[in-house]
């Protein structure tokens, strides 16, 4: 069975850095893909997701179902640009080369073509690191980290509880499922939709009364070991920063600061090759 | 005068979502350094009284409260949850699901972290306290990959941190093997003697706790305390089979003989009991009780031809596991935790297919056949009801595996009232789940099961955490479907179960069967007994003081006699 997004244990420098190191570099590398339209920029971004993805030694397995599922989403987000807004790409670079007559305003252009490539491209490059941030984090580091940066440490602790609870739901849906297919329940394509969906409903539920269960037992052996007692919480297991966590974040800077330049020294967000 | 630490006095409790209230007129105090167990059968009101002192009531259970109650000489309604926490420390039934982080060590900081102690001080204090309960080695190790045994060393260092003055525990040892369950005892025993501790201990396994010596058993029922003795008192006197908590077996096969049982003969522990005044009457019951004939053996129904089974990672859950199961039969599965006892009911239902090997249905290979077309031979009964119930009223449930199966809705009905009736749930056809208890939910998944006709029947820990009345109908119900023609086959922890109601019983250790025999004979093999996490009932012990050749006779002659009265006490 596909894991979704649990920690993954490793040793890797990526495992080795510090989870606020982890956390401060995925922030900026997301706001750099997502402000820059510049190509060369995500171009660049995307090679480097990918060797440090590399580096991390996740496998492409360990992963696989979760980037998939973002592919479709990604494809359909495609279309949808298509079907709401064909022109785009004209209007962004101000140029208008047909490649195709379709009916209307859908003549398919080389700028659309090109337009929506980077948007593409800003997905990719964004998917590994944010994938590594997940998967190379100590759930109860992450803990630490997001309450590092300001956030509040039951909101943190929270977070994190759900990411870690992931494997116990997926490992007590199979069983359901299993138990629910054994009286008949079938969720395969024999079945007519509507069907297929009450079906689900007979395995969602059980799944959601046995996790209420399970929430009110931990609510209360936390609380019960003063939890939510002060405003603020010392962390066990939060990793100070050393010599290669500061390395790591002057890197992340520097991509940061040169992406920031390359994409707006022109004063526009986008790289216009038609001109 | 010792001094009290706890003192309920005309204490009442009344959750708002109950009619009645749950504790009436309590007056309990402990002192320091006591040991203490409470136990009472399910609803009785034990685990409240808990709740009451670690401060979960009124914290997270709402209800109304009256008399008073002091903890450490301070009025309970003053301290806060987070204030108890620093007197009380629990540890709750729930082994896996009370861990809060992912390692020992962070979960044993976890209250050192709630109270901003700097991060360097954390680790000397969690290294000292790991120390004290053996687990100073794993600290970096992941909980979920500990065994029962030591997911509560974990519990109770996690506890032990903030020099806790009480430590409560809260049914400890439900969920766990029978050996694990000794250790955990020997563990509070020791941790009260070396560090003063005042222990409160909650459980309705009675003989288990009593392994090693307690101060004082409180026995509550109907919300009220109706005893408060030392165990000599206790035992000697007929509280306890009153109000439906399991005696220790020496002692109900001694009252069997007809001996009676005074304080003087100290019948707190099987090696204090002064069984020379009971000698005679035992020898003599012994001689007397007969045993009906052997069960008799036909056709297979099912068989099992060299199953392996692999994990995704490659490790071997089961390997070259042959078994076969008569029609009509009554078998226990057995074994510790992680064994592969729950992968190999998995594997028979159809759940998980083998890696390798054959399953034979009425020999008729069946190893192929899907989920569905298995369930309609053989049934599985998961351990927590809450995993299969997903309908909201009783019938719906019932009806639930029919209708996915095209019954036509006459038929459908019938089948299901006739499955209600057979399972004493006819009288409650209309009524919501969320109204029943735990035991009637497992008897509604269990009729779920039945309603669709399978020949055999697995169930996973079918008697876990009930008290001795809830065991006794459901074991009693299961009986009676296995003389209509059921084959029944249990996964379990309980030793007592398997003694008492399935003659045949099944071993397996690291993924292999290791036994195969007649459930007497199992428990009286030392060496077994080791290798599965088994324990040893009292009643060899006690046939073996009394110089008994044959003590597997022994026990199956008391076993015979305590069905019989206990079939008695539930008609009454």
């Amino acid at each position: 069975m596909a894991a979704l997004l649990g920690y993954i244990e490793r040793s890797s420098p990526i495992h080795q850095l510090s989870g606020l190191t982890k956390l401060i570099c995925f922030l900026l590398w997301s706001f750099a893909a997502m402000l820059t339209y510049d190509t060369r920029v995500l171009v660049f971004l995307l090679f480097f997701s990918i060797i440090v993805f590399r580096i991390s030694k996740i496998k492409w397995q360990e992963v696989s179902f979760v980037i998939i599922l973002i592919l479709i989403f990604l494809l359909i987000n495609n279309i949808a640009i298509y079907l709401f807004s064909p022109q785009e790409g004209v209007k962004i670079y101000g140029t208008n080369h047909v490649l195709l007559e379709l009916a209307g305003r859908y003549d398919l252009t080389l700028e659309q073509l090109f337009y929506q490539m980077n948007i593409t491209l800003k997905y990719l490059a964004i998917i590994p690191v944010a994938l590594l941030f997940l998967v190379t984090t100590d759930p109860s580091e992450l803990a630490a980290s997001l309450n590092k940066i300001g956030i509040s440490y039951r909101l943190s602790y929270s977070i994190t509880l759900a990411l870690r609870y992931i494997p116990d739901i997926q490992r007590e849906f199979h069983l359901i499922s299993k138990a629910q297919q054994a009286r008949g329940v079938d969720l395969s394509k024999n079945e007519k939709l509507w069907r297929r969906l009450k079906n689900a409903a007979a395995i969602i539920l059980p799944l959601v009364m046995s996790s209420l269960d399970k929430i009110e037992t931990i609510s209360n052996a936390m609380e019960l070991r003063g939890f939510g007692k002060h405003k603020r919480r010392t962390w066990y297991s939060f990793r100070p920063l050393k010599k290669k966590d500061y390395i790591a974040l002057l890197i992340m800077i520097a991509i940061f600061s040169a992406a920031m330049a390359i994409t707006f020294y022109d004063g526009s967000r986008f790289y216009n090759p038609f001109l | 005068m010792k001094k009290p630490v706890i003192e309920f006095q005309n204490f009442s409790f009344q959750y708002y979502s109950q009619a009645e209230p749950t504790l009436k007129n309590i007056n309990l105090t402990i002192y320091e350094g006591e040991k203490v167990l409470i136990c009472g059968p399910s609803g009785s009101g034990k685990s409240t009284i808990g709740h009451c002192i670690n401060g979960l009531i009124p914290h997270s259970y709402k209800g109304e409260i009256s008399g008073s109650l002091n903890i450490m000489g301070k009025d309970a309604s003053t301290l806060n949850i987070f204030e108890r926490s620093k007197m009380v420390g629990t540890v709750l039934q729930d082994t896996d699901g009370q861990f809060i982080a992912l390692t020992v060590g962070e979960d044993i900081a976890f209250s050192l972290e709630n109270d901003c102690i700097p991060q360097e001080d954390m680790f000397e204090i969690v290294q000292d306290v790991a120390r004290l309960v053996d687990m100073d080695h794993y600290l970096k190790q992941s909980v979920h990959h500990l065994s029962g045994g030591q997911m509560q060393r974990v519990a109770v260092a996690g506890v032990l941190v903030n020099d806790v003055e009480i430590l409560l525990f809260d049914e400890p040892l439900a969920s766990l093997d029978p050996a694990t369950g000794q250790h955990v005892v020997g563990l509070i025993d020791r941790l009260q003697k070396e560090m003063k501790k005042t222990v409160i201990i909650i459980e309705h396994r009675l003989e288990d706790v009593l392994t090693h010596p307690v101060d004082r058993i409180i026995v509550v029922d109907h919300g009220e305390i109706i005893a408060d003795m030392d165990p000599h008192q206790l035992l000697a006197s007929n509280l306890l089979s009153k109000v439906g908590i399991r005696e220790p077996l020496y002692i109900k096969v001694a009252k069997y003989a007809g001996c009676r049982i005074t304080k003087e003969m100290q019948p707190g522990h099987i090696d204090t009991f002064h069984v020379d005044a009971c000698k005679k009457p035992l020898l003599q019951w012994f001689r007397e009780t007969t045993l009906s004939g052997p069960v008799k053996t036909n056709e297979p129904i099912l068989e099992l031809k060299n199953i392996s089974f692999q994990y995704e990672n490659g490790a071997f859950s089961l390997k070259d596991v042959s078994l076969s199961f008569q029609n009509g039969e009554m078998v226990s599965i057995i074994g510790k935790n992680g064994a592969g006892k729950s992968t190999l009911s998995k594997l028979i239902c159809g759940f998980e297919r083998p890696n390798s090997g054959k399953i034979y249905y009425a020999g008729n290979d069946v190893t192929a056949d899907t989920i569905a077309e298995r369930s309609k031979r053989v049934g599985m009964v998961l351990q927590n009801p809450n995993h299969m119930i997903s309908k909201h009223m009783i019938f719906d449930e019932v009806a639930f595996g029919l209708e996915l199966r095209g019954v036509p809705e006459k038929e459908r009905t019938e089948r299901v009232l006739e499955t209600l009736k057979i399972c004493g749930l006819y009288p409650f056809r209309n009524w919501p789940i969320s109204a029943l208890s735990y035991g009637q939910k497992k008897r509604v998944t269990i009729a779920s099961i039945l309603a669709l006709e399978p020949e055999v029947i697995i169930l996973d820990e079918p008697t876990a955490g009930q008290d001795l009345r809830h065991y006794t109908e459901i074991m009693e119900f299961l009986v009676s479907l296995n003389k209509k023609g059921k084959t029944i086959l249990m996964v379990t922890h309980d030793m007592h179960l398997m003694l008492e109601y399935t003659p045949r019983a099944i071993v397996i250790n690291d993924g292999r069967v290791i036994a195969d025999d007649k459930a007497v004979n199992i428990l009286y093999d030392a060496d077994l007994i080791k290798k599965a996490n088994l324990k040893e009932t009292s009643l060899y012990t006690l046939a073996e003081r009394l110089g008994i050749p044959e003590p597997t006779e022994f026990v199956a002659r008391f076993i015979a006699q305590d069905k019989e009265e206990k079939k008695k006490w539930l008609h009454y």
